[in-house]
């Protein structure tokens, strides 16, 4: 048995560093990982604009895929969000009580973090990572999930890192899923706060655990030529004392 | 004839000029973040706060479920004390008693305690035309209701106003209803206080009649309870001859203990206090003291649909407090009135739809959509209130009323979920995607940290576009470079 990789959609097609990452680190902590190949999107961006029939056959193409896994690692709390609590509303609507009885007995799903400190039981991880760092807690791990200072407690413990305070940590980055193009105009009004508390904080680099935030803080950071870049966590966990992890941050990553 | 709500524009297009207006994003932002952290202050020094706010969710949750027997029981408290028991279905029902009991003193005005409900049903319009002036007496809703302007939220209706721009309504309008405020008025806010104590002054002894609602109705006694905070609620309670009380149904409370828990969740959440100033508990006629004609008007209007919901029922928990509207990131840069709706904010944002009915129209429709699901309004409410999964829920229910429509989004779902129900397709569309990725990473420039993004584009991209970086496909998926390496242990070391 090992652990399955839920990489996620957005990783899949646009973030693939992230889930290597992951690979890497868990690797590295002795975990065995697999990447199931069914698997697509966990459904969220349907739920949330309200389309839960059309989430069924994902739901249902992500029990199949992780059934006999020993637990699902996902390294986004908005995914894990998803799974934990959407999964099941969504069996209920398609009235399928097989769905219902697989969403159930699915394997338990962990955010990266909770995982590494809860069931792995580390905080050092072994990275080095020697740049100026912001954490931006993303609200579905921190509300929806509560991982509480996990993701702080790892960032501190990586050799060379500087943790820099974001100021108004807790309020949303304005993404919201499909919210940033169904209300384009406050998702930006709220994006532009949080960019400006990114570059108050002092920090070369912008941390988080849910790489669709990102995108959209990102996008808004790099359309100011703000002069930070974003990363997920488990690519800054990931990274160790080797050339790749020194490399030039304006390059784009060898492929 | 006041201003109303109707004709507001669905939240997305209602919420682009609330945006721009730089005098509300500035009121607002400084308002809800002083009240922000005078709630957490207080609330932070009750050790039990978690106990408190579950013995409240389910102190409500048992009277909704039990709501048929403790509303009869209210109407005989009620009757007992000498008290006269309306029921209003709804909104029209509700303003002709008021109105008829209004006409039946014949009085031409009367003074008002803060309400939500009377707000609701739209009683002031309904009194005007009447022929019967109903005078605000809460210093916000005097604010509003002098600058013919709408309430912009829960508990600060004015909440959008400076002091300067307080000053200036005062010396405009006083005049126009009564005493006028002083020339030499600052804009200090014990002065425009002052002014609007003396303007109220006189109405509160000329009036016949008041109307007010109520926080709480306790069903074992028959007990009403207003809580305010600045004493024009115990004028209006104690000095008219007649009082009538608008109550929605979802008010009550079985017993009198049952106070102990509200009243400590309510200031504490609502104004950021450990106490409110003033408390007012009536129950029925006191033979010489206070009015000595009570009216109880109990409303449905659109309540028991809300209680049939199971999973959006919760939101009759609601005790009005405002915390929800005070933490919410969307509320503090849109403002109340891009809601289109007496109640704004992410508990109107539930409550609204679900009273008028989702498919109404396509503002009401909007509004499960102005939220980014951040959780925060969750996190403070004292009652327990998921706001989010109601928000999702309702999502659900707006799509559901419009399926079988062709609409750009009904299309893209359907795409999606196509795409995404089945690996070999998803892997399919990825490798399209990565080959577009890699012609774009030829021709276009380089974020900062490699990941590479594209500028502005044009059409319906501009909704993400034209302010964020859009960013650009891998040219080689996760799930291909998994296979292709064998998980990675295959790549060149």
């Amino acid at each position: 048995m090992a652990v399955g990789l839920l990489v996620t959609c957005l990783n899949d097609v646009l973030y693939p560093e992230t889930g290597k990452a992951v690979v890497t680190l868990l690797r590295r902590l002795g975990v065995e990982v697999t990447f199931p190949a069914g698997q697509t999107c966990c459904g969220q961006p349907m739920v949330n604009t309200g389309y839960l029939d059309e989430a069924v056959p994902l739901v249902r193409r992500h029990v199949e895929a992780f059934a006999g896994c020993e637990a699902i690692v996902v390294p986004s709390g908005s995914c894990a969000g998803s799974v934990r609590h959407q999964h099941r509303i969504v069996a209920r609507r398609s009235g399928d009580p097989g769905l219902v009885r697989a969403v159930e007995e699915s394997p338990p799903v962990y955010e990266l973090s909770e995982y590494l400190v809860d069931v792995l039981g580390v905080v050092d991880v072994g990275a080095y990572f020697p740049h100026r760092v912001t954490y931006h807690p993303t609200c579905h791990s921190l509300r929806m999930l509560g991982v509480g200072d996990r993701p702080l407690a790892l960032l501190r413990a990586v050799r060379g890192l500087t943790l820099c305070e974001l100021p108004a940590a807790q309020e949303c980055c304005g993404f919201g899923g499909t919210f940033a193009v169904k209300n384009p105009d406050t998702s930006v009004a709220m994006g532009a706060d949080k960019a400006r508390h990114v570059r108050e904080s002092g920090a070369e680099v912008l941390v988080a655990g849910d790489n669709s935030c990102l995108t959209h803080i990102g996008g808004l950071l790099s359309r100011q030529r703000a002069g930070v870049r974003v990363m997920h966590i488990a690519e800054v966990l990931a990274a160790t004392e080797t050339p790749a992890a020194l490399a030039d941050p304006a390059a784009e990553v060898a492929r | 004839m006041s201003r109303t709500f109707l004709g507001t524009p669905a939240f997305p297009e209602a919420a682009r000029s609330a945006l721009a207006n730089t005098q509300l994003r500035r009121n607002l932002a400084h308002a809800t973040s002083t009240i922000r952290a005078k709630r957490a202050a207080v609330v932070g020094e009750v050790a039990e706060w978690e106990r408190l706010r579950r013995a409240g969710a389910a102190l409500k949750d048992r009277t909704l479920r039990h709501l048929d027997t403790y509303l009869q029981q209210l109407e005989e408290s009620l009757t007992r004390a000498g008290a006269t028991v309306h029921w209003a279905r709804d909104a029209a029902e509700a303003n002709r008693i008021v109105v008829d009991v209004a006409r039946r003193h014949g009085t031409d005005e009367v003074v008002k305690v803060k309400s939500m409900v009377t707000a609701e049903i739209g009683l002031n319009d309904a009194l005007a035309a009447a022929g019967i002036t109903a005078w605000e007496t809460d210093l916000a809703e005097l604010i509003v209701q002098l600058g013919d302007d709408l309430p912009s939220h829960i508990l600060v209706p004015a909440i959008h106003r400076n002091r300067s721009e307080v000053r200036e309504i005062f010396l405009r309008e006083m005049g126009r209803y009564g005493r006028p405020a002083p020339a030499d008025l600052s804009d200090v806010p014990a002065e425009l206080a002052a002014a609007a104590r003396a303007h109220l002054r006189e109405k509160f002894l000329r009036s016949r009649v008041a109307v007010s609602g109520a926080n709480f109705a306790v069903a074992e006694t028959g007990t009403l309870a207003v809580v305010e905070s600045e004493g024009n609620g115990r004028m209006c309670l104690t000095l008219p001859e007649v009082l009538i009380s608008v109550v929605g149904i979802e008010k009550l409370v079985p017993t009198w203990a049952d106070l102990e828990v509200f009243l400590q969740l309510l200031p504490r959440s609502s104004t950021g206090e450990r106490m409110n100033p003033y408390t007012s508990l009536w129950t029925g006629v006191t033979p010489g003291d206070g009015p000595q004609e009570v009216h109880v008007v109990l409303l449905d209007n659109g309540r028991t649909q809300v209680l049939a919901d199971e999973v959006g029922r919760q939101a009759l928990r609601c005790i009005r407090c405002s915390a929800c509207l005070n933490v919410c990131p969307v509320y503090e840069r849109t403002g109340g009135h891009s809601y289109g709706s007496v109640y704004p904010g992410p508990i109107g944002a539930i409550l609204t739809p679900m009273l008028r009915g989702v498919g109404a129209d396509a503002q009401v429709d909007s509004l499960p959509y102005a939220s980014s699901l951040c959780g925060a309004c969750f996190e403070v409410c004292p009652v327990r209130i998921d706001i989010p999964e109601v928000l999702v829920h309702l999502r659900a229910e707006v799509v559901d009323s419009h399926r079988g429509r062709p609409s750009a989004q009904n299309a893209a779902m359907a795409a999606a979920a196509w795409a995404l129900g089945d690996a070999r397709r998803t892997s399919v569309a990825e490798r399209v995607a990565g080959a577009v990725g890699k012609l774009l990473r030829r021709t276009r420039r380089r974020a900062p940290g490699g990941r590479a993004t594209l500028g502005a584009l044009p059409g319906p991209a501009a909704r993400w576009a034209d302010a964020r970086d859009v960013p650009i496909p891998a040219p080689e998926s996760f799930r291909a470079w998994w296979a292709r390496t064998d998980g990675g242990r295959t790549e060149q070391q």
